[in-house]
């Protein structure tokens, strides 16, 4: 280590700590103005004190940048001119933009289903057992860690070496070498290697379903569970019949929130193949055209697709979880 | 006082969309517990067994590997461990210490994750705090629809803003590429979840409480620093930790705002670029990603019972 090194941390520190600073300074005056209002329309001072930072954070950062959004993707790449929809026609002519989609779907398809079954078995079997506890946290920790971290993890186990050029380093392609057959670059073959790249999205989510739905097990009634269990069900039966229903709510939470993420998955795909090989998505393509290409046009138009196919789910969720608050 | 806290805790550790079930765990007598225990079968805790391995050797492979030696690493898989056993640190004094072009630095980008994600894990928190205390406990016009509004720009993606707030940022702050950029991106974009979380949270608090507060002279001023934060520091703690790990593992918002060098970047961002490399640093690789998992491991293992509560409370993160 330089001192290079420690005049840096320090300056980046100091950074941090005049912005913290900062900004409990102009957080403190703000609430201390409301405190020391006028008595007359001290209600409506003290309102806007608590509100208008966040308001006003939302509206510059969220609420404009969104509409703009959507305004670029009918301009042309550096936004100078109107082109009408000629970038969506462009999205669904353009062969890569159709596989874009295309796997998209994949994605969407595949990982909210898998996560969740896996999750809701590996819930199951581990429910009462001993060391439920150490079970559940190694299923669970890839949630913790980032998307990037998971996908160097996922390209170790699936490196692929020519054979004769040296040994096999990836795990899976030495288990095929061990089983005599050929190694396989998993990565670039496509259409599978979209299906290998699904498989580290999974691994991450399925600790997410596993938890919530292991909450939601254990809230379902003993009584019943006994109740069909004097009827003569088997564990079986018992699942479907009696589990099952007991957590639909979780399930529809659960399905939903994966399938969101799955939706916007770009660090995935950028850390492991970076779009390339006909593995891109929707959310990659996005960042590629608007700042790899400088097609702010056609990237506005992919995020605005995004917003739309988000859209339907979101508005599913909050309908379902309005209808259980009716209910209770 | 402690009741609500606990009651609150409760609230938030129940998954969203279940019902208010009497918690079984409590009053299940140990009969009942018997004829549970008899349902799991030694076969479903086998294949729990397996899925369980089955879960960890990739992250397990790439930790070993980080311990093997740099011609290890590049000419066998990190099983041969068990053949022929080392132990190095090389790796992880390569990446961190060593500096120059091609060097991974990750020193450097290890404090800047760490001088992004403090600040933008406060600054929302702080922020959103004071909204959903308005939303919750101030009585205005209006009131109702704005909530709903800030709800539904969950389902914004961030893909939608970068463009606009980035042209913001270049053109009209001139702060693209600071870490004041960085920070308040990741405090818009963490605000209406966390407004949504605490509003949820902060409405609870009984009302005699701020009631009485209220007749005793206490204006908003008093009632949001005297009873709104002590009481909902179990609430902050779990949305602040969640805040904390999602602005460390991101990857999207670092790329635009950050600009790209070591001045500024997290360490997601150069690990992205190591691994876009793979050829040149297969063996800087694994410890490289260990010092980035290495925090929210800490949080994780340390702190589980509040990450799966934010986890719980905040699962319609959009």
């Amino acid at each position: 280590m330089t001192s290079e090194f420690f005049s840096d941390l320090a300056a980046k520190f100091g950074l941090m700590f005049l912005g913290l600073a900062v900004f409990a300074a102009a957080v403190g005056v703000i609430l201390f103005l409301a405190d020391r209002a006028p008595k007359r329309g001290r209600d409506i001072w003290q309102l806007l004190a608590f509100l208008a930072p966040a308001m006003i954070l939302l509206g510059v950062g969220l609420v404009y940048p969104a509409i703009n959004t959507a305004v670029l993707s009918f301009f042309n790449r550096n936004s100078s001119e109107f082109v009408g929809f000629d970038n969506y026609v462009w999205m669904f002519t353009e062969p890569t933009i159709l596989t874009t989609l295309g796997n998209t779907l994949i994605w969407v398809a595949l990982v909210p289903t898998l996560s969740t079954a896996f999750g809701l078995v590996y819930a199951v079997f581990i429910d009462k057992s001993k060391g439920e506890k150490v079970l559940k946290s190694l299923v669970f920790m890839p949630m913790a860690i980032s998307f990037v971290g998971a996908g160097i993890i996922w390209r170790f186990v699936y490196e692929y070496r020519a054979v004769g050029f040296s040994e096999q380093i990836g795990i899976l392609n030495q288990i095929l070498v061990w089983l005599g057959q050929e190694p396989q670059q998993f990565l670039q073959n496509s259409p599978w290697n979209t299906f290998f790249l699904i498989v580290v999205m999974v691994w991450i989510q399925t600790g997410f379903a596993m938890v919530l739905l292991s909450a939601a097990i254990k809230g379902v009634p003993v009584e019943i569970i006994e109740a069909s269990r004097l009827d003569g069900a088997n564990a079986w039966q018992q699942f479907w019949n009696v589990t099952v229903p007991g957590i639909r709510g979780t399930l529809v939470v659960v399905v939903t929130t994966i399938s969101i993420a799955t939706l916007k998955v770009f660090d995935i795909v950028r850390a492991m193949t970076g779009g390339n090989f006909d593995t891109s998505v929707v959310a990659n393509e996005m960042y590629t055209q608007a700042f790899n290409r400088g097609e702010f046009g056609q990237g506005s138009a992919l995020a605005l697709v995004l917003f739309v196919m988000v859209l339907p789910i979101v508005v599913y969720n909050v309908r379902v979880l309005r209808q259980q608050k009716e209910i209770r | 006082m402690s009741d609500s806290t606990t009651q609150a805790e409760e609230k938030l550790d129940r998954p969203l969309g279940q019902k208010d079930a009497d918690s079984p765990a409590e009053t299940e007598p140990s009969q009942m517990r018997r004829v549970k225990e008899r349902l799991t079968s030694p076969w479903a805790t086998a294949a729990a067994i397996l899925i369980a391995t089955l879960w960890t050797i990739p992250t397990f492979g790439l930790l070993v590997s980080s311990f093997r030696t740099p011609e290890e690493i590049r000419s066998n898989g990190w099983w041969n461990i068990f053949v022929s056993p080392s132990f190095t640190l090389e790796n992880y004094f390569d990446v961190l210490t060593v500096s120059g072009a091609s060097s991974a630095n990750l020193g450097q980008y290890f404090v800047n994750s760490l001088v992004i994600a403090i600040p933008a894990a406060l600054f929302p928190i702080a922020i959103a705090t004071m909204a959903a205390y308005a939303f919750a406990w101030i009585k205005f016009k209006g009131s109702g629809a704005l909530f709903v509004l800030v709800f539904a720009l969950q389902i914004v993606p961030l893909q939608m803003a970068l463009v606009p707030l980035l042209q913001i940022f270049s053109q009209v702050l001139g702060i693209s590429g600071t870490f004041p950029a960085v920070w308040i991106a990741h405090t818009i974009f963490g605000l209406p979840l966390c407004i949504f979380l605490l509003h949820n949270f902060i409405r609870e608090i009984p009302g005699e409480v701020i009631e009485a507060a209220r007749v005793d002279g206490a204006n908003h001023t008093q009632i949001f620093f005297r009873i709104i934060i002590p009481l909902s520091l179990p609430a902050l703690a779990s949305i602040g930790i969640f805040q904390f790990l999602w602005v460390w593992n991101d990857l999207l918002v670092a790329l635009v705002f950050s600009g790209g060098t070591a001045d500024v970047a997290p360490l997601t961002q150069r690990l992205a670029e190591l691994v876009g490399n793979f050829g040149r640093n297969t063996e800087r690789l694994p410890a490289a990603a260990f010092i980035s998992l290495i925090v929210p491991l800490i949080v994780f293992f340390s702190l589980q019972r509040y990450f799966v509560r934010g986890l719980l409370a905040g699962s319609t993160k959009g």
